[in-house]
């Protein structure tokens, strides 16, 4: 058998049936339903439904320890009283020590 | 008005993705022509065209427009075929024993005498398409670009990407792969 004919005979008969060039009913609408459904995401709807997610997170706790510390008074020494009472003594001790002083 | 292929390309760069239609229904035509011919199924051929499309879109950015849409689609279709040929190696070593009757027939009368076998039998098509299946990818791409549509070298370079010396290099080697496939069909047929 002659290879080299036989080659040129099959590549001609691969150029005589060139292949079609049909596309399948509504192949372009398909591919554009496809591209919308993939279109990329929008980051700032991403970052601003991540923010009201945090928002909702910091309120529910904030109303949790609102609840507990109504709920569950401080006792002990350390009242509201007490506490500026300290305040004001740390605030005026040099001028106290001033006043000793003299 | 009809949009022209740049005004199309814009839009869509916009975030128009609707304007990728008309783009999508003047081309698809020749994508689906390239697909048939490294893809035998038709699914595959549809996977392959759709490919195509979803990569030119996400990839239009790149697009600059010196050259036409077509060829940058083209060199697109091309690679995507070549991927689909390097994932879909199957049937290469199988027996030339499973010839259909025509393509034995075909066969038999090119033996007998080479003038006598007519190119546009479907038989002849069939044959070369199991030979073609048998190819390599490289070796399946350049033939099918350097022989079967005549391209020149410098054009399946831009086509595939490889530079002018590998195509060459790979038409050699295709060549005798093809040569190789051919004397297989002649020992398992006729020895």
């Amino acid at each position: 058998m002659n290879h080299v004919e036989l080659q040129k005979k099959l590549i001609a008969a691969a150029r005589v049936h060139a292949p079609r060039d049909q596309v399948p009913y509504a192949f372009e609408r398909r591919v554009t339903a496809l591209l919308a459904s993939r279109v990329a995401p929008d980051n700032m709807a991403l970052w601003v439904h991540g923010l009201w997610r945090a928002a909702v997170s910091c309120v529910a706790i904030t109303l949790l320890l609102g609840v507990w510390v109504v709920f569950n008074p401080a006792t002990g020494p350390a009242t509201a009283d007490d506490l500026s009472q300290n305040f004001e003594n740390t605030l005026l001790a040099s001028v106290d020590q001033n006043d000793q002083a003299q | 008005m009809e949009r022209t292929e740049a005004e199309l390309i814009a839009a869509v760069l916009k975030g128009d993705a609707a304007s990728f239609e008309p783009l999508v229904q003047k081309y698809s035509p020749r994508v689906f022509a390239t697909a048939r011919r490294y893809a035998r199924r038709e699914s595959e051929v549809e996977d392959i065209a759709q490919e195509v499309w979803l990569k030119a879109f996400s990839k239009l950015a790149s697009f600059r427009g010196e050259a036409p849409f077509e060829h940058w689609l083209m060199r697109m279709t091309v690679r995507t075929c070549y991927d689909f040929l390097r994932g879909h190696q199957r049937n290469r070593e199988s027996a030339f024993s499973e010839l259909s009757e025509p393509e034995t027939d075909w066969l038999e009368r090119f033996v007998a005498d080479p003038g006598s076998a007519a190119e546009d039998a479907d038989a002849a098509k069939l044959l070369i398409e199991r030979v073609l299946e048998k190819l390599s990818a490289p070796a399946r791409l350049v033939i099918t670009l350097l022989e079967i549509e005549d391209r020149s070298v410098k054009e399946i370079a831009e086509l595939t990407g490889w530079s002018v010396p590998l195509v060459k290099v790979r038409a050699f080697r295709a060549r005798g792969e093809m040569r190789k496939i051919l004397a297989k069909i002649a020992k398992d047929k006729y020895l």
